[in-house]
């Protein structure tokens, strides 16, 4: 399976769906997950309290980010960090490259970063000459097979043991058709073992950070993100300007959501606070925009700023399921990235919007409470009023809307409608022509319309 | 104009309506045994935890432990309890690449998610806390009981942080693990293969 290029939502889930028996299986390996997480946020009673909490100190961050990224950086320079500005993804890379140039670094651990993912960072890096090794397993998986990853906390949700085992056995040297996750997890840990030990510089991403301190935390299950900074001299830590929060104390109110919404775990494993570089050592951090103030002016818009990165929303989502991540065609996919892709670049992906079934699950489990189902419906309107939108989507909309404005020829339509469905050859009614027909059947055409039952049943209350 | 000066300015030019930051003070959740909580949560995510009676207590639960037993390069943060490595006399942390058991002081612990809380402060290398292949963290009861290293949940954990000398900490909750391969969890990804947490009355 290939990373989908296509920027179209449906042609791409089309090819995910082809087969049907790993479609299946994705759905539920996500929906194990996302009951774990139920379990989690019901095993604390103050679970709504948290998370309006968190979402209202994301919303007051927002109204007062200027002032705290300012309080960030004098705290964090206090401290001994280099605090660097990118106001996009190119000049992102070009900082990164030109610390890795100051030190002479050839070799690059890096832990999971969607921020570096979105700046395209390591096919930058490597076109400088320079190796990155990203270095929790998913992500290393993913880099080895050349794909980006399909979920943003587990970035090879999509493949099977199988497709693994291959994996490394052309690249690790792995026995070919030993499909144990415990061997495969073992090479990997060897091999990254190695990659640790010959690194000059190690980039991570950033959690959270914390103006009132000017620390930074980096939240990971492996332990790769510590392995990777606490060897070599320098750490770079890449984050975008929406991941500060006002105070460390604030850090018990997401940390105690995070990781229950992610993977419904209490906590992830090592929850690392750098304050400051170490003895000897530089810490640099690159604080990056790269559109994201563009959303803080738009009510509509703004509380997607609030997302932590958790995946939830993808975990409960109905077609992320069932479409994969790869068919979003973007960093981020899922319902958080239906909005945040297009915001950036309605062209090329006004369809992830219409991804969406309205069915709200994602909202309701969102640990910043952020409205994403009805986001994407105001989002929706907005990639019709730029006519974005395909005639095969805003003919039969215009046609219907003029049949509902008469009763009388919606009436006598209907009557025909189910004449059809009853009367036609199956191949009439499941053709190109029928979008609704693909893999599903139509309803049954009721006997009587509901108009008829009225009317029969008004006729027998009157002869009462 | 320099990007800093762009991004101030791009975010100060925005019509955002304020919000007050919400009150950290809620009914957070307690817990009846806050010990016997923490010890059923660090099993769940594959840790252990045991009360032991002082340092021989603890020197006597180690040896019941075979990674400790077997474990040909240890080192030891606690005073009393020797290893044989000497981190003062290392200058680069990769000669810890190969370290079997590291033995660490942790200073408290929460019983929601089985976190212990551990500095660098006396580690010095703080790699020494993920490098080694497995982990034994130790936190002395001063009054003679659990409940003093003890906290329920992390709002109240911290409460008790400060961040004047740390530059480094870090919550640890079980051995290092990944379910990254079809969701089958494998513990021991990169970090430790086993976390074992002692309370030392």
């Amino acid at each position: 399976m290939s990373t989908s290029t296509k920027f179209d939502h449906p042609t791409n889930a089309n090819r995910f769906n082809q087969d049907q028996a790993r479609t299946h299986w994705h759905d539920s390996a996500l929906w194990f997950i996302r009951e774990k997480r139920d379990r989690m946020s019901k095993s604390l009673p103050e679970w709504e309290t948290l998370r309006s909490c968190a979402s209202q100190i994301k919303a007051h961050t927002v109204s007062k980010l200027a002032d705290y990224l300012e309080e960030f950086e004098k705290n964090a320079r206090a401290r001994g960090a280099i605090v660097h500005w990118a106001k996009d993804a190119e000049e992102h890379n070009q900082i990164v490259l030109d610390i890795l140039k100051k030190h002479e670094a050839e070799r690059i651990v890096k832990s999971k970063s969607m921020l570096t993912e979105e700046c395209h960072l390591n096919p930058f890096l490597e076109k400088n000459g320079i190796e990155v090794v990203d270095t929790d397993l998913g992500e290393r998986i993913v880099q080895l097979r050349q794909e980006g990853p399909s979920h943003i906390v587990m970035p090879a949700i999509h493949l099977k043991k199988e497709d693994v085992s291959e994996t490394f056995h052309q690249h690790l040297n792995t026995e070919a058709g030993n499909n144990d996750p415990c061997y495969l997890t073992e090479s990997a840990r060897q091999h990254l073992r190695d990659k640790f030990m010959q690194a000059d510089v190690g980039i991570t991403g950033v959690n959270f950070a914390l103006a009132d301190t000017g620390g930074i935390v980096v939240c990971t299950n492996e332990g790769n993100a510590d392995l990777g900074v606490s060897l070599p001299n320098v750490h770079i830590a890449c984050m975008g300007i929406e991941k500060l929060i006002p105070s460390a104390d604030h850090l018990s109110i997401f940390l105690r959501l995070l990781a229950r919404s992610a993977t419904g775990q209490p906590i992830t494993t090592y929850s690392s606070h750098f304050h400051g570089p170490r003895e000897g050592g530089e810490l640099h951090i690159i604080l990056v925009d790269n559109g994201r103030s563009n959303l803080m002016n738009s009510d509509d818009y703004r509380n997607a700023l609030k997302c932590i990165r958790c995946g939830a929303c993808m975990n409960t989502c109905p077609v992320y399921r069932r479409s994969g991540g790869h068919s979003y065609a973007a960093t981020v996919p899922g319902p958080i990235g239906s909005i945040l892709n297009p915001l950036r670049d309605a062209k090329h992906h006004k369809s992830l919007p219409f991804a969406c079934t309205l069915c709200g699950s994602c909202t309701d489990v969102c640990p910043v409470q952020i409205n994403l189902h009805e986001q994407l419906l105001t989002l929706r309107t907005e990639v019709k009023n730029q006519k974005q939108l395909p005639v095969s989507k805003t003919m039969p909309m215009r046609i219907a809307s003029w049949v509902f404005q008469r009763p009388k020829l919606y009436a006598w339509l209907g009557g025909i409608g189910k004449f059809f469905l009853r009367n036609l050859p199956r191949f009439m009614i499941y053709n190109g022509m029928n979008p609704w027909g693909k893999n599903r059947e139509m309803p049954e055409a009721p006997s009587e319309s509901f108009r008829q039952q009225y009317a029969k049943r008004a006729k027998k209350n009157q002869s009462k | 104009m320099s990007s800093k000066d762009h991004i101030l300015k791009s975010v100060r030019n925005q019509l955002v309506p304020s919000v007050d930051l919400p009150s950290m003070q809620q009914e957070w959740i307690q817990y009846a045994d806050p010990v016997a909580h923490f010890g059923d949560v660090l099993a769940a995510v594959g840790g252990t935890a045991v009360v032991v009676e002082g340092l021989d207590g603890l020197a006597e639960s180690l040896a019941e432990l075979p990674v400790y037993v077997d474990a040909k390069k240890t080192v030891s943060c606690i005073d009393g309890l020797m290893g044989n490595i000497d981190l003062d006399r290392i200058d680069d942390p990769h000669a810890l690449e190969d370290v079997d058991f590291a033995l660490l002081p942790g200073e408290f612990a929460v019983a929601e998610n089985a976190a212990v809380w551990v500095t660098d402060a006396a580690i010095r290398h703080r790699v020494v806390l993920f490098i080694p292949q497995h982990v034994g963290l130790v936190l002395h009861c001063p009054g003679g009981q659990v409940d003093d290293v003890i906290v329920n949940n992390l709002a109240e954990a911290y409460q008790k942080l400060s961040w004047q000398a740390n530059q480094f900490g870090c919550f640890v909750s079980g051995p290092s693990k990944t379910a990254d391969i079809e969701q089958s969890l494998v513990i021991g990804a990169h970090g430790a293969r086993s976390l074992h947490v002692f309370f030392v009355l």
